[in-house]
């Protein structure tokens, strides 16, 4: 019994190692943009969710309208930057 | 099995040492087939471990005594549900099942984030292999839980009778998960340091394990003060003892990285604060599992004197050294990208809440390690829970203030009127609660300030829910249970978070109110006497006694016990039993009568919970009456007569079973704890509100509702970048 399982366990390893090996190809520049297009998504949605915190913060009374309006703008110019950065990738 | 376990080890290290070197290699050359061979490494890691576990459980559940673990662990007459959990009672089974939920934590994050943080992923892979490669080293060099036994005994010693506690199932599994969760957000913040990438991406990708980790950490710090409270028979839950406060350390960094790492998701701030805490808090982990398998410093919790120190100390001492020179490496890149608008802004009570946190973690650290410290200078001096209390209890007063005023201010900036609205009401209900303590005449100035903070903070975050469900129903008309479900599942990291602060309230008003006004009395008692504490009569009823076997006949104990009545004004209140049993030790110096007497004892605390105050008793039964008879016992059984080993258990079974009815006939006077604390059931009931707000917060949010928002809020936003 201890054989099979010791056996069935190396078998798996040692497919879960070598499988990718056969992919040698060089990726760091597309894995570099990728990770740039992945802060700038992480970016984006901290700075939606900062936008709905802020109208949040706004019905609950938290923020004055004026205040909120002020904040809102300011965050709605950064999220479109962060847009604008965006695009520029998938151009 | 045994030599199949020991292969599975050797196979685990080669493994992990092959993750480390492939994904490091693979990441500096550019190689995916190689990064992902690396990460693959850490499933099949995965697998050795999961396979090495189960074979070493397997070995526990059917008594297996070639074991040499089993055998000093365990035993027939262990119950079959603590057989399995006593694989982690010894320091061997406990370093394979932290290993083995290192690797297994370490595959699920690395799946889930397999097509994300992909320039981070290989470095944070090569530092959890890093991880395993020591855990798994020390099974292998130092540690091994697959020692074998010859000759075979045809009985194991048995688990520490302490350990028979059904938190102890869970306890040690939920520690180490904390512990090893940990190192997840260690290893990607080692991963984001090396590549530059000190954006918000590896924090979003890592959340959730960090959040895990703070959850399972402390569920496991939880269980482990309810077992104080209900198993050792001191009355307390929480002794300030090293190895609770090891376990402490990462949770109060931990929560404080929690809250300042959403300034720099939202602002881009704190850049190296939250490098520095996050990787503080893997280390602080790692030192916590030092300092319970060193034996460096005292602890009920601790494994006792090992070898484990040196190497435990190289790891903790490269950690330090190589965290300090990331951070100086990267300085430059961790530069905030804004600046605090205001100091009337959540972000400043979040940075006050930090300080708080880590002060509180510096002074733990200190106390907790001042008897070596102070070793340097002269004498070994330590320091006991009045020295702890007075420096965490102004701070813990402090954080429940700030409980209550992080929610109330928005992010960026308050306007005085803005503040004047969120906090009438709380102060109001602040106010009325001093007059109130006053008024009823409870006086403890410390606890009493808790007191009112406490009720100001829960103020505001019950206001926030009601005007959150008010906002929402305004919009959509819902019922108030639907749009408290929905405001709830709309912003769950807000509301989660906001049930978390209530449960630390709730938890901090018990802590405060059994601490300032409990009520504890040791007295002798003989049958039918009283004794009254804090408002209650107890009386000593009657004894009780009992010779318990195992399911395979064999003897487990003897209880000694008493039971007791509690009446307030005459009124009977409730009868509880409190017991302390006797289990066998398997020391060849003592005779076979004497051996049931002077091994491990336990108590079974006899307790009445109730949601205003706890009643809590144990019994220390005098054995001096009983002494004679032992002797004459150990006299007649290593005597001369020529007994079969079935005719000896059975005769000893019989002069056992004699000794109790002795001492239920003719109870001595016993000792007695007697204890009545108030509010010791609002810090459970604070965990749990802590935890079911922790895992509003972690569960993730539907994806087509996050789909619509996020696409809702990108249409808008691309018509307004069309306008401009």
């Amino acid at each position: 019994m201890s054989v099979v399982v010791v056996l069935v366990v190396l078998a798996l390893v040692v497919w879960l190692v070598m499988a990718p090996l056969s992919r040698t190809h060089l990726q760091r520049t597309a894995d570099a943009e990728w990770s740039a297009r992945e802060d700038l998504e992480a970016l984006k949605e901290a700075k939606y969710r900062e936008i709905r915190d802020a109208e949040l913060d706004h019905r609950t009374g938290k923020l004055s309208e004026e205040d909120w309006r002020s904040v809102d703008r300011s965050l709605r110019a950064e999220a479109m930057e962060l847009l604008r950065r965006l695009d520029a990738f998938a151009e | 099995m045994l030599v199949a376990g020991k292969f599975l080890l050797v196979v685990a290290l080669l493994v992990a040492v092959y993750g480390a070197g492939a994904s490091l290699y693979g990441a500096i050359k550019g190689n995916r087939g190689l990064i992902e061979s690396g990460r693959r490494a850490v499933y099949g890691l995965a697998a050795c471990l999961v396979a090495a576990f189960a074979i070493l459980e397997s070995a526990f559940l059917r008594s297996d005594f070639h074991s040499f673990l089993v055998a000093t662990h365990s035993s027939t007459t262990t119950p079959d549900f603590y057989k399995a959990t006593a694989i982690w009672s010894s320091q061997e089974g406990s370093l394979l099942l932290w290993a083995m939920l290192l690797s297994v934590w370490s595959s699920l994050v690395l799946y889930l984030t397999r097509n994300k943080v992909r320039e981070i992923a290989p470095y944070a892979t090569a530092v959890l292999c890093g991880f395993a490669i020591f855990f798994v080293g020390l099974l292998v060099f130092f540690a091994g839980p697959f020692k074998g036994l010859s000759p075979v005994p045809v009985e194991g010693s048995g688990l520490n009778p302490l350990l028979r506690h059904p938190g102890m199932m869970v306890h040690p599994p939920m520690l180490y998960s904390g512990y090893t969760l940990f190192t997840i957000p260690f290893a990607f913040a080692v991963g984001a340091l090396v590549t530059k990438r000190l954006n918000a991406d590896w924090i979003r990708s890592t959340r959730p394990f960090t959040l895990a980790a703070w959850g399972f950490l402390g569920v496991g710090i939880l269980l482990g003060a309810r077992w104080s409270y209900t198993e050792l028979g001191w009355g307390g839950y929480w002794a300030w003892d090293p190895v609770e406060n090891a376990s402490l350390m990462p949770w109060l960094t931990g929560t404080a990285f929690l809250h300042s790492v959403m300034i720099q998701e939202k602002r881009g701030m704190l850049k190296v604060w939250n490098a520095s805490l996050v990787l503080a808090t893997g280390i602080l982990a790692i030192l916590g599992t030092f300092l319970v398998r060193s034996g460096i410093l005292q602890s009920i919790h601790a494994f006792g004197a090992s070898t484990l120190g040196t190497p435990f100390l190289v790891l903790i001492g490269i950690l330090i050294a190589g965290s300090a020179a990331l951070v100086i490496w990267r300085a430059a890149d961790l530069r905030s990208d804004s600046r605090l608008d205001s100091f009337l802004s959540r972000e400043s009570i979040f940075l006050l809440n930090n300080f708080v946190l880590v002060t509180m973690c510096v002074v733990i650290f200190w106390f907790t390690f001042w008897p070596l410290i102070s070793e340097l200078f002269g004498a070994k001096r330590s320091v006991g829970p009045p020295t702890f209390n007075s420096f965490i209890g102004p701070l813990a007063i402090f954080l429940v203030l700030l409980t209550g005023l992080g929610p109330a201010l928005a992010w960026r900036r308050a306007t005085r009127a803005n503040l004047r609205r969120q906090l009438t009401i709380p102060a109001l209900v602040a106010a009325v609660t001093l007059v109130t303590l006053i008024a009823t005449g409870v006086r403890d100035a410390k606890a009493d300030l808790l007191f009112v903070f406490a009720a100001f903070s829960a103020a505001v975050l019950v206001q926030e829910y009601v005007r959150g469900v008010h906002a929402r129903r305004a919009m959509t008309r819902e019922t108030v249970p639907v749009a408290l479900v929905s405001l709830v599942r709309r912003n769950r990291r807000r509301y989660g978070g906001y049930l978390v602060h209530l449960g630390v309230i709730t938890l901090f008003v018990g802590v405060a109110a059994s601490s300032a006004f409990q009520h504890a009395d040791d007295v002798q008692m003989r049958v039918g006497q009283t004794t009254p504490v804090g408002g209650y009569d107890i009386t000593y009823v009657k004894p009780t006694s009992g010779v318990v076997a195992a399911t395979n006949g064999r003897l487990e104990r003897i209880d000694l016990g008493a039971v007791l009545e509690v009446r307030k004004r005459g009124r009977l209140v409730d009868t509880i039993t409190t017991k302390r049993s006797y289990f066998p030790t398997d020391d060849p110096t003592l005779g076979p009568v004497s051996r049931f007497f002077e091994g491990e004892a336990t108590s079974e605390v006899g307790l009445r919970a109730g949601g205003l105050r706890d009643i809590w008793t144990v019994v220390s039964p005098s054995l001096s009456a009983l002494k004679p008879a032992i002797a004459q016992g150990d006299k007649v059984f290593t005597g001369p007569a020529q007994l079969d080993a079935k005719q000896q258990g059975a005769f000893l079974a019989a002069a056992l079973q004699a000794l109790a009815t002795t001492y239920a006939r003719n109870p001595p006077p016993a000792e007695f704890r007697l204890i009545v604390s108030p509010l010791v059931t609002w810090i459970w009931l604070g965990a749990i509100l802590v935890f079911a707000g922790g895992l509003i917060a972690i569960w993730p949010g539907p994806r087509s509702a996050q789909r619509m928002v996020s696409a809702g809020y990108a249409a808008r936003l691309a018509r307004e970048l069309r306008r401009a």
